[in-house]
């Protein structure tokens, strides 16, 4: 029996189509063969699916084509839902759109209300008090301004003002001084300050731009020769970090300010000078850079700009070139011997700069 | 006497009433257009209101209201069958129902519909309902893949009933065996086509 002939059969017995002998033979194969019992009752369940999609396909027909006819005759209408839309929007809503309208008014009113009675009762107060505080302001300016102008008319008139200002210190003990050539540079006259207040008269005898060093002679009665110089002039390089401290003029007073060498070459590398970290001012330049032994490693010259807390000296073993140069020029000077040792070397940093700073010169170029 | 007789008729109306929704229910499981045609008449405007009041629109209503009546006609249909209220009721429960769905369906929330009607409880309709409307759409896609001619020659026999001599005449085969013969063959791909999609279905 092969599919067709048994869904025939399966589907003439769901009819009743059958005659009454060939029921009785189809229902004993049913009973005896479990798959074609199987297919009799799928095929049932399958025809009664095919006949209920008919009808309902044929009832969606029906119910559109009433639809339409219904319309036609007028027993039911469509609604545009556009506007059907805003009535069901108008009825759901319209109570809650009162009750929001008459809060917005009420709050609207009440806002301006109070912005009325308010506002400008405060901004009056406020202007005409900005306005005092204004006029105020106005006249302690002026009034600074003219304290300003007296300050400077001050600064500006001292009774016979130096025209440069420097550090120097002494490389001899008879009157040889050592500054920054940049701090006697265009001076017609040169005078030396010393630590009590003491002002003497000096001559520029050596002047290198390019080491930028100048020699001093203190040529004046009032100077007292020093039996010898406490620190010595060192010749050798100096060693990274090592701790270093200055004195200096930056003002009237014997400034102290201590570092330590924070690199072996000084401004884009230039081997004639070290970077130190000092503290260090205008009036610092021609200063000595001494180590913790007393030894003189240095003379403060500049500062760079654009950084802080970089400033340059000049290394030590330059003052002996100097000196060697001015020789050559000038043999009057050819006895001139610079301190090699250090008279310092165990003592405290207190004890040193008491020492120190006799020797130590305020230099004022005029 | 005069209040006897009104209670007397209020009854003979519900009585009436009830007569009339059962015979058209039992014209509607035939497909009897006039039944038809007064379950529309009676009913839609109801659900149109409930739709269009409930932000759907007038398609919206339309197509509610047609499945609902499809619901009504298979219940008429069914063996267990019993309207235990009106019809109105009825279609009106399963509108809100199904519009309720719809809409939690399109806006992902939870929506209420106020009800102004009276409503039964639908719910086991409705399930069977959804699972009938599944194996309708499985029958609807076997349908349309066997393609033609085989889909004409199984409406012409089984929807439309025609003799299969009728079938061999329309669709040109020699004799009626040879178009039985096609008819089978077309019906073993519908079936195959059909429980394939039943069996991953269930």
């Amino acid at each position: 029996m092969d599919d067709i002939t048994l869904l025939d059969a399966a589907e003439r017995y769901l009819r009743g189509e059958m005659t009454e002998e060939e029921r009785k033979l189809f229902e004993e194969l049913r009973k005896n063969n479990a798959d074609v019992d199987q297919l009799v009752v799928e095929h049932h369940f399958f025809l009664d699916e095919m006949n209920r999609h008919a009808n309902i396909k044929n009832l969606r027909s029906t119910l559109h084509d009433t639809h339409i006819a219904l319309l036609k005759e007028g027993a039911i209408r469509e609604i545009p839902t556009g506007r059907a839309r805003l009535v069901y929007l108008w009825t759901r809503y319209k109570r809650t759109i009162a009750v929001a309208a008459s809060i917005a008014g009420v709050t609207a009113l009440l806002f301006s209300g109070m912005v009325t009675v308010l506002t400008p009762k405060a901004d009056k107060n406020q202007v005409e008090v900005l306005g005092r505080k204004l006029d105020i302001l106005e006249k302690n300016q002026n009034h600074t301004n003219s304290e300003l102008r007296d300050v400077k008319h001050k600064i500006e008139i001292p009774g016979t003002p130096a025209k440069f200002g420097g550090t120097g210190f002494l490389i001899d003990a008879k009157g040889l001084l050592v500054t920054n050539a940049h701090v006697v540079k265009n001076a017609s006259r040169v005078t030396v300050q010393n630590k009590s207040g003491l002002e003497l008269n000096a001559k520029t005898i050596f002047v290198d731009d390019s080491l930028d060093i100048a020699i001093l002679k203190i040529d004046d009665s009032l100077f007292k020769a020093l039996n010898a110089l406490p620190y010595a002039i060192k010749k050798s390089s100096n060693d990274l970090a090592e701790p270093i401290y200055t004195l200096g003029y930056p003002r009237d007073e014997i400034v102290y300010g201590e570092g330590y060498l924070s690199a072996k070459t000084g401004f884009n590398g230039d081997t004639l000078t070290c970077q130190i970290s000092v503290a260090a001012n205008p009036g610092n330049s021609g200063g000595p850079v001494l180590n913790k032994n007393g030894e003189v490693i240095g003379i403060l010259s500049t500062r760079q700009v654009a950084a802080e807390g970089v400033v340059f000296a000049i290394n030590s073993k330059n003052i002996f070139r100097a000196l060697d140069q001015m020789k050559r020029t000038d043999t009057s000077f050819q006895n001139i011997k610079l301190p090699g040792n250090s008279a310092m070397k165990s003592m405290d940093r207190v004890q040193q700069v008491k020492k120190v700073q006799d020797c130590v010169f305020m230099v004022k170029g005029y | 006497m005069g209040y006897q007789s009104w209670h007397k008729s209020i009854n003979t109306d519900l009585v009436d009433s009830y007569k009339q929704e059962q015979e058209l229910l039992k014209a509607l499981a035939v497909n009897d257009k006039k039944a038809i045609e007064k379950i529309y008449e009676d009913n839609y405007s109801l659900i149109q209101n409930l739709i269009l009041n409930n932000s759907g629109t007038e398609e919206d209503a339309k197509d509610i209201f047609q499945e609902a009546v499809i619901i009504l006609y298979e219940k008429s249909k069914s063996d267990s069958f019993e309207l235990s209220c009106q019809i109105k009721t009825y279609v009106y429960s399963v509108c809100r129902r199904l519009w309720l769905k719809r809409l939690q369906y399109i806006r992902r929330y939870e929506a209420e519909i106020a009800s102004l009607v009276e409503i039964v409880p639908v719910e086991e309709d409705m399930e069977e309902h959804d699972k009938r409307s599944l194996q309708f759409g499985m029958m609807e896609k076997a349908m349309t893949s066997i393609g033609e001619p085989c889909k004409s020659l199984l409406e012409a026999y089984y929807i439309n009933k025609k003799s299969m001599q009728e079938i061999a005449e329309n669709f040109g085969y020699t004799n009626a065996d040879n178009a039985k013969n096609q008819k089978y063959k077309c019906l073993l791909r519908l079936k195959k086509l059909f429980f394939a999609q039943y069996k991953n279905g269930n």
